[in-house]
C-alpha cells in the first residue's frame, strides 16, 4: 500500500513537471527568437553561379553587360545598392576605402529613382566599383533573389555565389565575417591559378 | 472538505478553462479573418482572357509569400518587391506556366521561404508534425484528467465508509 503511494505521488510529481519543462523549453526557444534577425536569409543561390543576365553601365547605357563581369578568375563582391536607400549611404564610405584596398566590387544599382540620381551619387560620393550595373526595373536583382537594398554578394572566382550579406557592409562585420571569407576565396582562385599554371607548363 | 467537493472541483475549473479558451479562439479568428480582408491589395490592372489563368494568378499570389515584408503573401504587400513578383508571377501566368513552375521560380531565387507551402524534409518535419503532436498531447492530457477523476468519483460504500474512518482517526490523534 505504501509503495503504491509513493509510486502514484511520484507520477503526479511528474506529471506537474511535464508542463514546467515544456514551458522552459519554449522559453528557451523564444528567448533565443528574440535575439535572432528573421530578415537575415540565407540565400537560395549560395553555391550556385550567378545568374545570367544582361543589363547596361549606369554611365553609358549603349554598354551592355553580361554576367561575365563576375567571372573574373578572381573572387569578388556584388553590391547591391540605390540612392533611396539610407543605409547605402552610410556604407559607402566604407566601400570606398574597400576599393582602395583592391578589392574588387561589382554595383547593381537597383530600381532608382533615376539614373541622372545615381550618376550623381557616384560623382559626388565617390565609385567604389568597377563596373557599375543599372537594373532600372529590378528584374535581375530579382533573379539575384534581392529583398531589398544594401545586400553584398560574396562570389568566388568561379562565379558562384558563396555568401549574400543583408544590411551594410562596415569595418566591424568586414572585419569579423566578410574578410576571413573573402580571403579564403582570394586562397582558392590562387590555387585554382597555380593549377591551371602547372597542367600549362 | 468533504469528497464530493474534492472531486467536482477540478472538473469545473477545466470546464471554465476550456470554454474561455474558446471564446478567445474564436475572437482571434475573427478578428485574423477581417483584417485579412482589409489587406488585399489592388489587383484591377492584372487582367486575363482565360478564367483559368486568372484563377491560378488568384491562387499562387496568395500562396508566394513576400520576402520583404515576412509575414504577408505578395497579394498583401504593398511593397515595391510584392508588386514585382506580383507582375512577374502575372507574366509566367500569362505565358502558361504551370502552378509548379511558377513556385519553383520563386523557391529559386527566395528559398523555401517563399512559399507558404514549406516541403516535407526533415529540417521542416517540426513545421509538419508539430501541431499533431500538440492535439496528440493535449487530448492524451485530457484523457488522463478524466480518468483520474472517475476513478476518484467511484468509491464503493464500503471505501467512503473507510476513509471517513480515518479521516476521524486522524483527527483523534492529532487532538
Amino acid at each position: 500500500m505504501a509503495e503504491a503511494q509513493t509510486s502514484k505521488s511520484s507520477l503526479r510529481w511528474l506529471v506537474l513537471a511535464l508542463p514546467l519543462v515544456a514551458f522552459l523549453a519554449l522559453t528557451v526557444f523564444l528567448l533565443r527568437g528574440l535575439f535572432s534577425d528573421p530578415t537575415e536569409l540565407s540565400s537560395a543561390l549560395v553555391g550556385k553561379p550567378v545568374p545570367a543576365f544582361s543589363l547596361p553601365d549606369i554611365y553609358d547605357t549603349s554598354t551592355e553587360h553580361t554576367e561575365a563581369v563576375l567571372k573574373t578568375g578572381e573572387p569578388l563582391l556584388l553590391n547591391v545598392w540605390a540612392t533611396w536607400c539610407p543605409t547605402c549611404r552610410a556604407e559607402h564610405a566604407f566601400l570606398n576605402e574597400l576599393a582602395a584596398q583592391g578589392i574588387p566590387i561589382v554595383g547593381l544599382n537597383y530600381k532608382d529613382d533615376s539614373r541622372a540620381k545615381a550618376v550623381n551619387w557616384l560623382n559626388t560620393l565617390g565609385d567604389p566599383y568597377v563596373v557599375n550595373l543599372f537594373d532600372e526595373r529590378g528584374m535581375v536583382a530579382i533573379d539575384f533573389g534581392v529583398y531589398g537594398a544594401p545586400e553584398t554578394f560574396l562570389i568566388n572566382h568561379e562565379g558562384e555565389v558563396v555568401y549574400r550579406h543583408v544590411g551594410d557592409v562596415n569595418a566591424r562585420n568586414w572585419s569579423q565575417l566578410l574578410a576571413p571569407m573573402f580571403q579564403q576565396l582570394q586562397q582558392q582562385a590562387k590555387a585554382a591559378a597555380g593549377e591551371r599554371g602547372g597542367e600549362q607548363s | 472538505m468533504t469528497t464530493s467537493a474534492l472531486t467536482s472541483q477540478p472538473h469545473s475549473t477545466w470546464r471554465q478553462l476550456f470554454s474561455s479558451l474558446f471564446v478567445s479562439f474564436s475572437l482571434v479568428l475573427v478578428l485574423a479573418l477581417s483584417s485579412q480582408a482589409q489587406a488585399q491589395v489592388s489587383l484591377e490592372q492584372y487582367k486575363f482572357d482565360d478564367p483559368a489563368q486568372e484563377s491560378l494568378f488568384r491562387e499562387l499570389i496568395n500562396e508566394l509569400r513576400c520576402p520583404k515584408c515576412q509575414n504577408q503573401t505578395i497579394a498583401d504587400s504593398d511593397a515595391p518587391l510584392a508588386k514585382d513578383l506580383r507582375d512577374r508571377t502575372y507574366l509566367m501566368v500569362k505565358d502558361g506556366a504551370t502552378k509548379q513552375q511558377v513556385v519553383d521560380y520563386m523557391v529559386a531565387r527566395y528559398g523555401d521561404f517563399a512559399y507558404y507551402r514549406p516541403p516535407v524534409r526533415t529540417s521542416t518535419l517540426v513545421l509538419w508534425l508539430g501541431p499533431l503532436a500538440v492535439v496528440l498531447i493535449g487530448a492524451a492530457v485530457v484523457l488522463w484528467r478524466v480518468r483520474s477523476g472517475s476513478e476518484e468519483a467511484q468509491l464503493s460504500e464500503a471505501e467512503l465508509a473507510q476513509l471517513a474512518r480515518l479521516q476521524t482517526e486522524k483527527q483523534d490523534k492529532s487532538e
